[in-house]
């Protein structure tokens, strides 16, 4: 698969976890008032509105939650939803994989992967045992 | 017992191409409004309600109106993808009770074909102010992706198979071929759907809805104008919307907003799901329609692979006939917007004016539902319930 992830373009909510990416670290939100974690990151707490949500370092592991294989588009590549260990589930890429081995509830590890202009390390996930 | 009324349907209108290279979108959306129009026995200069989506070109409604030389004291551009234009018939009920108008025009057309969209890629909003596009954009995220993830997951969930999703676009295809409209008109078996390619696992080709040009509109008017018309009536009698998210990152792809909406409407018109004699699903995939059958109270949660089998979906053969156009399986749909013309077909369901052959025998209660926007991402669901009068 020679997929490569187009860069997104941070806003003010989420330059911190870009620039953090940057770096090899992974960052998610986490509300100091309900203790939730949540995705996508928000200065503003999703569940109870608190304005206390602080960036907290994520351990990269998590579960293939659903997944697809785009086997006709011109690069092939499988997008899934990952489900981390820290509770939320966000939309990502599973890569270094066989695309037609891989399963729901899987566990998976972060790999970052650079965009295509090179410029941004993209969160993506791999399969945690080959 | 009669149901108390929200308001008719007086008129429906589905543009007859599909394909459109000769036809500006705003002479389409003008040919489907004066179609619906005449459908009902009103003229132009009876509307003065308009609904639309951004599918009409220019700033939300003024350029169409302008266009139309409409005469209007409400407007409303609610825009739910998809399921918008059901959510119009809703909001229309609501102005016509509430004074604001009394003649609603909503109308949906478009020419994807014509314009390069039609390969079945989403094309979002490049706009970084939309929160979520940079959590989303990086990793590819395209209409058949996140339907294929649903897909996916309900199978994982409840066990439902290829065979059991091919029997939906099965059911559609023996419909279709008595539309003379219909984009597909063959009729296709089990095996043609599961032998299709592979497009977005699982989903096949046949599992995807076709891309046309087009267009529908309707006409939602007062108890008093409707019963002045010679057309036989057609009322509005619950509605429901349900916009769904993500939940902060804990959700359930496979729960659409069908759930609450089909409860609202349920509620409102004091009917049951066991009373429906006709529905109309929004089928942008064989999934979408069933996880609706299934939210919608049709059959069990996780068991709507069963339900589907052996022509439970088709006209004079199964329990639950859907979609008697062919649906957007094989029929039209339109702007890749699929709530109009699920909307028309029941009226002409309720009306008695479905094609003989798959018409439902004394169809006094149809449904209608859309699922807009991307099922597993950000969708909403909408539901109206149709009583004959
Ligand atoms: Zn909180």
């Amino acid at each position: 698969m020679t997929y490569q992830n187009p860069a997104p373009e941070p806003s003010p909510d989420s330059l911190p976890f870009w620039q953090a990416a940057n770096r090899g670290e992974f960052l998610i939100k986490q509300c100091e008032e309900c203790d939730q974690a949540h995705w996508y990151p928000r200065p503003c707490c999703p569940f109870c509105a608190s304005a206390k949500t602080v960036w907290r370092q994520a351990s990269g592991r998590g579960k293939i939650y659903s997944y697809s294989y785009l086997r006709r588009m011109a690069e092939p590549y499988v997008i899934a939803y990952v489900t981390l260990e820290e509770g939320p589930t966000m939309m990502t890429n599973i890569v270094d994989c066989d695309p037609e081995a891989l399963s729901i509830g899987q566990p998976v590890t972060l790999v970052f992967k650079p965009s295509q202009d090179g410029e941004q390390a993209v969160p993506l996930f791999r399969p945690l045992e080959p | 017992m009669p149901h108390s009324a929200l308001a008719y349907i007086a008129g429906a209108y589905e543009h007859p191409l599909r394909n459109a290279p000769d036809t500006s979108v705003a002479q389409l959306h003008a040919e489907v409004a004066f179609g619906a129009l005449a459908d009902a026995g009103l003229s132009k200069d009876d509307v003065d309600g308009f609904f639309c989506g951004p599918d009409a070109p220019g700033t939300g409604p003024l350029s169409l109106a302008d266009y139309m030389n409409l005469k209007l004291r409400h407007v409303d551009t609610t825009n739910t993808s998809g399921s918008s234009y059901l959510i119009h018939v809703a909001h229309a009920a609501q102005a016509i009770a509430a004074g604001k108008c009394n003649v609603a025009l909503i109308t949906l057309a478009g020419r994807p074909r014509q314009q390069g969209k039609s390969k079945g890629a989403l094309k979002r909003a490049d706009d970084p102010n939309q929160p979520d596009f940079q959590w989303e954009s990086p990793f590819g995220i395209q209409i058949l992706g996140v339907y294929g993830m649903v897909a996916q997951r309900h199978r994982n969930l409840y066990g439902t198979t290829a065979e059991q999703m091919a029997w939906v676009k099965v059911a559609a295809s023996h419909h279709a071929q008595h539309n003379p409209h219909a984009m597909l008109r063959d009729v296709v078996t089990v095996e043609d759907v599961v032998n299709s390619p592979l497009v977005a696992d699982p989903l096949h080709r046949l599992d995807c809805c076709v891309v046309t040009d087009g267009g529908g509109a309707l006409i939602v008017t007062r108890p008093e104008i409707a019963k002045s018309l010679k057309r036989p009536l057609v009322k509005v009698i619950g509605c429901g919307e349900a916009p769904v998210g993500q939940n902060g990152g804990y959700m359930e792809i496979t729960d659409t907003g069908a759930q609450r909406s089909g409860a609202t409407a349920f509620a409102q018109a004091g009917v049951k799901p066991a009373d429906i004699g006709y529905v109309s699903l929004y089928d942008s995939f064989t999934i979408t329609a069933m996880l609706q059958i299934e939210d919608l109270g049709f059959c069990p949660k996780g068991e709507v692979g069963r339900f589907v089998m052996d022509g439970n979906l088709i006209s004079g053969v199964g329990r639950l006939p859907f979609n008697t156009d062919g649906g957007g399986l094989c029929n039209n749909h339109p702007v890749n917007r699929g709530g109009m013309t699920k909307a028309i077909e029941a009226v002409r369901q309720i009306r008695g004016e479905a094609h003989p052959a798959v018409q439902v025998p004394d169809c006094r209660l149809a449904l209608a539902n859309a699922i807009g926007g991307q099922l597993g991402v950000r969708h909403a669901s909408s539901t109206i319930i149709l009583e004959r009068e």
